[in-house]
């Protein structure tokens, strides 16, 4: 049975410096669905989603309160190392950003770094994990070439490869197709469809019909608060509050 | 102008900056044309070095004489003004012979020149020592009484043989002077030092048997030597008068007047070849400059292995783990500057702390059963470090800014993947910045192979015919001194004894310099491209 609360955030407030970015979210996230968070420019929705692997650590004066609870387990305990934490947490970016290595290097990257270097595992890794990206017939022939020789959509999808290489359980998607095409943007949005059977996904976008199309369940943020969260469907149709329907039919954004 | 007119006037010059646009292009235009005016000269000079001139004689009237005949090439003609007023049109002729005529150039008066002709077998002559030798072929003289006339048969192939034996019999004799002698005096001279810490019998033993070893290669010496002197090659210069050079001593004898174009093209690539591949002559004068090419490039080479990891690493500690701060400010400011100390400065550093400190505390520990300073006088290795140290501000600077170019985007998706700070460096971010790393390379390596003050302390000398690689164990002699290109110029230029002999040397020596730096920077520069294409990084 899914868990419900898989990610829990409590009462969770989070600051660079003197701005003060998040108050006192309170949001359960449901184990293998997809959440979209949306909202407009600066309301913290990418703030929230990179605290999910503790990302925002690299940014210097940055302050929290609440909490954060993966499967039950804070983040920010002081035994969690951030780095098992990250193998558990995979993170696609906005922008696709492969390494300067080849398409192979690319997808068994979280694998190397993790001390796992056997061929052959490797070898399965990638056919697997290309495949789930959707990605397999089209690199196949040409595994060992520079990764930048891919097209953008592809480029992406071998971020998401990457990404769920080492089998993490949540997947965390920072506005994957903004720099897509639409066709593209597609592509990527009929892989998060296939990928929630094996992963917790949380996605930022900006994109309304995208968030309708692949998500379970909508989070409306609105100046570093959470306004309404709800299957997606309630939030889309019958929205509560009025400043969601207002975001959602373009009254402002 | 008013305002009104500043305000709508939109079509003038100076408001579409077109005047700037002009001012930048001359500024360019300037650069380049003394760019390539210099290039320009420097190969012009340099390859006209090489390229064979024809041998004139010049007829001059000499006053209540006989008129008097002079062999050389024409190397300048030029005009000066007398006490008078008057202009005097005067030509310069190499004429050689130097122990005839005590000077190898003349000027000679263009008034007063009667006749000037190309005769067809006059010869330029090529010998070890005393330079070259200008006249007509007139006999060999072979050991004991048999002389060969130059008119008889056979005559050509009996000098060329005998020109090639006397190359064999130098290498004989080299090998026998540098190698076996060498180490014969090298151990000797070791056991004398220990003797006078405490003799041994077997010490002594030793001893006496590497002196007799010595008297044997010394009588071997002697045989060779006079070998070398057996036969003598005579020619006859433009007064009548003899010279003869023994024909161990013969390089190359070339009729001039006697060859076309292609003759002289060939001539001009072996004198070329044996430029690059020879030792010098004669207070380096004449001959090549192969042992300063070597120096040039394996000390290069030496100093690029040294100052890539050394910059690289500050370079990642500076911009990755460093609290940026003040300190880190001041930091970054201070290598800045170090790249504008005069390198001089370095020089001075280097001897003090490479070669003083360092090499006296290397001697102390591993030498110090030399008598001779090993590593406490100047050397290659020495020399490396300091140019090291010179060249570091240009590696980190450039690795820095490699580094910063790596989007952050790709830091953050190699750290979410679950790498540690330093594997997402070393694995992602230094593979992206290797290009710009190696563009900072490439900087070092053209300041460094150009550098020539700071190495006169420590290690560069005006002749080391011993390279830092050779075949004597241990083969890589780190702490030998070394020649070098750049101070080979200015040895050439300044300090030689014959000026006026050592100028084409001078031009030949800085196209061979320039030439260096750029295939070492080519090089460098297809090995990043390569890096580039393989991983098709944009920026840099």
């Amino acid at each position: 049975m899914p868990r419900k609360d898989f990610i829990a955030i409590d009462n969770f407030s989070f600051s660079y410096g003197a701005a003060k970015v998040l108050h006192g979210i309170n949001m359960d996230i449901p184990e293998k669905q997809v959440t979209a968070l949306i909202g407009p420019s600066g309301c913290g929705k990418s703030t929230l989603l990179r605290n999910m692997n503790r990302m925002n650590d690299l940014i210097e004066g940055v302050q929290h309160e609440g909490d954060i609870r993966l499967d039950g387990k804070s983040l920010y305990d002081p035994n969690v190392e951030v780095i098992s934490l990250r193998k558990r947490v995979g993170m696609v970016f906005q922008k696709y950003n492969p390494f300067a290595k080849t398409i192979y290097e690319n997808v068994v990257f979280s694998l190397r770094v993790a001390g796992r270097n056997k061929r052959s595992e490797l070898d399965d890794v990638v056919e697997r994990t290309l495949r789930s990206a959707a990605l397999w017939d089209e690199v196949k022939d040409r595994l060992h070439t520079s990764a930048f020789g891919l097209s953008g959509g592809q480029q992406q999808r071998l971020c998401i490869a990457r990404a769920i290489a080492n089998q993490p359980e949540i997947l965390l998607m920072d506005e994957p197709c903004a720099a897509l095409d639409p066709t593209a943007t597609l592509r990527i949005e009929d892989l998060i469809r296939d990928l929630k059977e094996q992963f917790t996904i949380v996605i930022v976008t900006h994109n309304m019909e995208q968030a309708s199309r692949c998500s379970d369940l909508t989070a409306f943020l609105y100046m570093g608060e959470l306004v309404e969260y709800d299957r997606t469907l309630k939030v889309f149709e019958t929205p509560k509050e009025e400043r969601t329907e207002a975001y959602i039919s373009g009254r402002f954004s | 102008m008013s305002a009104s007119s500043s305000k709508f006037s939109t079509t003038g010059r100076s408001r579409t900056g077109e005047p700037l646009v002009w001012l930048t292009a001359v500024g360019l235009t300037i650069g380049v044309l003394l760019s390539v005016g210099l290039i320009g000269l420097v190969m012009y000079k340099g390859f006209e070095s090489f390229w064979p001139a024809r041998l004139v004689v010049v007829e001059v009237r000499q006053e209540g004489g006989e008129n008097s005949k002079v062999a050389g090439y024409l190397v300048q003609e030029r005009s000066k003004r007398t006490l008078e007023g008057l202009v005097e049109e005067e030509i310069q002729l190499f004429r050689g012979n130097r122990e005839l005529f005590g000077e190898k150039f003349v000027f000679l008066d263009r008034e007063a020149i009667v006749s000037q002709t190309e005769e067809e077998d006059l010869i330029l002559v090529e010998r070890l020592e005393g330079g070259n030798v200008i006249g007509r072929a007139k006999a060999l003289e072979l050991g004991g009484s048999e002389t060969l006339e130059a008119s008889a048969e056979g005559f050509d192939e009996k000098l060329d043989e005998l020109t090639e034996r006397g190359e064999e019999l130098r290498d004989e004799l080299r090998e026998i002077e540098k190698i076996k002698i060498g180490e014969n005096s090298k151990r000797v001279k070791e056991l004398r030092w220990l003797e006078k810490k405490g003799s041994s019998p077997e010490r002594a033993e030793e001893l006496a048997g590497l002196l007799a070893e010595y008297e044997k290669l010394d009588g071997q010496r002697k045989e060779l030597r006079e070998q070398l002197e057996e036969s003598t090659f005579v020619v006859e210069a433009m007064d009548g008068r003899e010279l003869k050079i023994p024909t161990g001593e013969l390089l190359h004898v070339f009729a001039a007047n006697q060859v076309g174009f292609f003759g002289r093209l060939k001539e001009t690539i072996r004198r070329a070849w044996t430029f690059v591949s020879t030792d010098p002559r004669e207070a380096n004068t004449e001959g090549g400059v192969y042992p300063a090419i070597f120096g040039t490039v394996v000390m290069t080479l030496v100093m690029s292995l040294f100052v890539t990891p050394f910059g690289v690493m500050a370079a990642i500690y500076l911009r990755e783990y460093a609290k940026q701060g003040p300190l880190v400010k001041a930091v970054r400011i201070s290598v800045n500057n170090l790249a504008g100390v005069p390198s001089i400065v370095f020089g001075v550093f280097g001897l003090a702390f490479f070669i003083y400190f360092l090499g006296g505390v290397v001697d102390d520990w591993f030498f110090s059963n030399s008598e001779e300073p090993v590593y406490k006088s100047g050397g290659i290795l020495w020399a490396s470090l300091t140019l090291a140290l010179l060249t570091v501000p240009v590696v980190i600077v450039a690795t820095e800014e490699a580094l910063a170019s790596v989007p952050r985007g790709v830091r953050e998706a190699a750290l979410a993947c679950g790498a540690s700070k330093w594997q997402a460096i070393q694995r992602v971010v230094l593979p992206a910045s290797l290009p710009g790393i190696l563009t900072g390379v490439i900087l070092a390596m053209a300041r460094g192979a150009g550098e020539v003050a700071p190495l006169m302390l420590v290690g560069v000398v005006k002749s080391a015919p011993d390279l830092p690689i050779d075949a004597v164990a241990p083969f890589v002699h780190p702490e030998r001194q070394f020649m070098h290109l750049g101070f080979h110029i200015y040895d050439l230029g300044f300090q030689s004894p014959d000026s006026e002999a050592a100028k084409p040397m001078v031009f030949a020596t800085t196209l061979l310099l320039i030439s260096i730096v750029v295939v070492m920077n080519l090089t460098a520069i297809i090995i990043r491209n390569r890096l580039r294409k393989k991983y098709a990084v944009s920026s840099f």
